[in-house]
């Protein structure tokens, strides 16, 4: 399942984007996310992936530091440590 | 078996009863302060209308906003899910839902069975969700029922340029003051809204068949310029209320079978 | 050498007279629908007030949303850009300019030359605008001028989680209905442009000194909110509302 986590408003897209079916739980990005974004959970369907947290989804686009100018400048962000090339970021 | 699906929104609370994938009865309440309460009440009108009594459920799984405060539910599970799930039981040809309600907008795509393959969602800003509708009928003085009605009329539509409904409302203030046909300014104004929610449907993907859900399904106006961005006619549900219960009962039926079938591995 | 700057805003237009040095006179006019009209009559008041007259002028430049327009000026410049000239101009050790204006919002980042170094700006989505605040208060029926004030009488923020202005608005309705006194109200409502004032600036860095800028510089009540959110003090200059104007002057005098 791929799941857009965030929302659009007048100055844009904000949207994590989380491809759950490529996602092993391992963690590491959750880990690696300075802004504490991420977290696991156990989906609809009974798998434990990674998730935007609740609190963060109405304004990731604040929160989190998206890959550009923000995290993007750290070598490590949650992006970077995945093997599954699960997350991706709108803006 | 007979298993219960509970939907509770921020408006209004649903049960649907199931008996082997056959809908036995359901209910619609209004949403009280108290979403334990409305859990009640709605399951219990179902349970009367059903002729059942509250000990023939076997399973209960409550959706929506208000899920985790449904004291005897045994599971919960996103609106998302459930609503995909639920559509799929209606029309089971349908691969794309729009869920448009007065506070958020839904785009989901689902495959063969109704599970869920990519969703958005939007409820954090007021233009792309039935919010946008409310705030052009009051300054337009119309009743939010009639502006699809009344902007079918519009032989052309106004410009309303801006994506945030704020500003939006000052375009259509000044719109008024130069005296553009209020038809014309609705047809801008539901271009505006069907523009942000194609948006949200692309971020998905658009697949056959697509089916519109939620409040905004009634407004004529929003469904005709959605429908032309889609270049796809939608299905509309008659009961688009209870789709989320539906899928919960569903997800309910499921899920009591594999409980059962465990318990039997336990004991053998 | 006397020029102007001229910052024809979305709901106000301002302008600064500038010799060298010296700030000879500013003006602020609530801009009608013609920009260019308003441009002239913000600027002839202007030199009134400091008699001289409009031939005297020898350059000038425009800045703000509708500077384009503006037909008797010679060049005209970003908001960004003036805003950081001017603040710069003001405050030699700024390093981060907040600009909240009426319908926009932005954050500049300076070296220590007062050269832009980052900028993250919103004037498409109401929220942490001007406007947001006008929307509250006549949701609570208080002046505008008075709602900085009042909310710093609060006793207990009251908690607005939407930062959608409409969403916020029925927010605020049903903490009315609710009976919550009106001062944690618009406590909370500060709290909520602050909190998406930090959000942008995240995404630049925040460096001392701020300088705030802005029509909502005016409002004491989102200086707290904003100093509380960000850990710092922020600097205001005593006109907040000309300082684009005054950075596009600044942009004049250096012209020639
Ligand atoms: S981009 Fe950075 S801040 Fe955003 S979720 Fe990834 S690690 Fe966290
Ligand atoms: S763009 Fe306008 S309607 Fe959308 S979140 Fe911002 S203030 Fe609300």
């Amino acid at each position: 399942m791929i799941v857009n986590y965030g929302y659009t408003d007048g100055s844009g897209d904000y949207y994590i984007v989380i491809d759950t079916d490529k996602c092993d739980g391992c963690g590491k990005c959750v880990d690696a996310c300075p802004q504490n974004v991420l977290e696991l959970a156990e989906d609809d369907y009974g798998d434990i992936v990674v998730r935007v947290r609740d609190e963060v989804k109405s304004k990731v686009g604040y929160v989190c530091l998206g890959f550009n100018p923000g995290c993007s400048k750290n070598e490590v962000n949650c992006r970077s440590v995945c093997e599954h090339d699960v997350i991706s970021h709108t803006w | 078996m007979i298993v219960a699906g509970v939907d509770i929104g921020s408006l209004s609370g649903e049960t649907v009863l199931m008996r082997d994938g056959e809908i036995l009865s359901y209910s619609i309440v209004r949403t009280g302060a108290d979403s334990a309460k409305t859990a009640e009440k709605a399951t219990d009108e179902a349970l009367d209308n059903a002729s059942i009594s509250f000990g023939d459920i076997e399973y209960t799984v409550a959706t929506g906003y208000g899920r985790v405060i449904v004291p005897f539910a045994d599971k919960n599970i996103t609106e998302i899910s459930c609503h995909a799930r639920g559509a799929n039981y209606l029309f089971p040809t349908v691969r794309t839902i729009l869920d448009m309600g007065g506070q958020d907008c839904k785009a989901i795509k689902c495959n063969d069975v109704g599970k869920v393959t990519n969703f958005a969602m939007n409820d954090k800003c007021a233009a792309g969700t039935g919010r946008f509708c409310d705030v052009m009928a009051e300054v337009l003085d119309e009743p939010l029922e009639d502006i699809g009605r009344i902007s079918l009329e519009a032989e052309r539509d106004a410009m309303v340029s801006s994506a945030c409904a704020v500003f939006a409302k000052s375009e259509v203030v000044s719109l008024l003051r130069k005296g553009t046909p209020k038809s014309e300014i609705l047809s801008g104004v539901h271009e505006a809204i069907a523009t942000r929610v194609f948006a949200l449907l692309q971020r998905v993907g658009i697949e056959a068949d697509f089916v519109i859900t939620g409040g905004i399904a009634k407004n004529i106006g929003v469904v005709r310029k959605v429908a032309e961005k889609v270049g796809m006619n939608p299905l509309i549900s008659d009961e688009p209320q209870i789709v989320g219960a539906i899928g919960a009962a569903l997800f309910a039926e499921e899920l009591c079978k594999k409980a059962k079938h465990k318990d039997r591995s336990k004991s053998q | 050498m006397i020029v102007a700057g001229i910052d024809v805003g979305s709901l106000s237009t301002k302008v600064v007279l500038l010799e060298d040095d010296r700030i000879l006179a500013a003006n602020i006019l609530t801009t009608g629908e013609e920009g260019v009209v308003m441009a002239r009559k913000a600027t002839d008041e202007a030199l009134r007030k400091a008699n001289i007259s409009f031939d005297q002028l020898e350059y000038i430049v425009t800045t703000g949303y509708g500077r384009k327009s503006i037909s008797f000026a010679k060049e005209s410049k970003s908001e960004m850009m003036c805003h950081a000239k001017g603040a710069y101009w003001l405050f030699p050790s700024a390093r981060t300019v907040i600009d909240i204006g009426a319908e926009s919002s932005k954050i500049i980042r300076l070296n220590k030359n007062g050269v832009v170094e980052d900028f993250v700006g919103n004037d498409k989505c109401a929220a942490g605008t001007g406007i947001f605040l006008d929307t509250m208060a006549k949701a609570l029926e208080v002046s505008i001028e008075e709602v900085g004030e009042l909310s710093l009488k609060h006793k207990e923020k009251a908690m607005i989680s939407s930062m959608c202005a409409v969403f916020a608005e029925s927010e605020v309705v049903s903490h009315v209905h609710r009976g919550t006194p009106r001062n944690d109200i618009l406590a909370g409502i500060h709290d909520s442009i602050a909190e998406r004032i930090f959000g942008m600036s995240n995404r630049v860095g925040i460096m001392d000194d701020v300088v705030m800028t802005g029509g909502v510089a005016k409002n004491i009540g989102m200086i707290k909110a904003l100093e509380e959110k960000l850990g710092t003090i922020l600097h205001v200059p005593e006109h907040p509302r000309v300082v684009g104007a005054l950075g596009a002057a600044l942009v004049a005098r250096d012209s020639k």
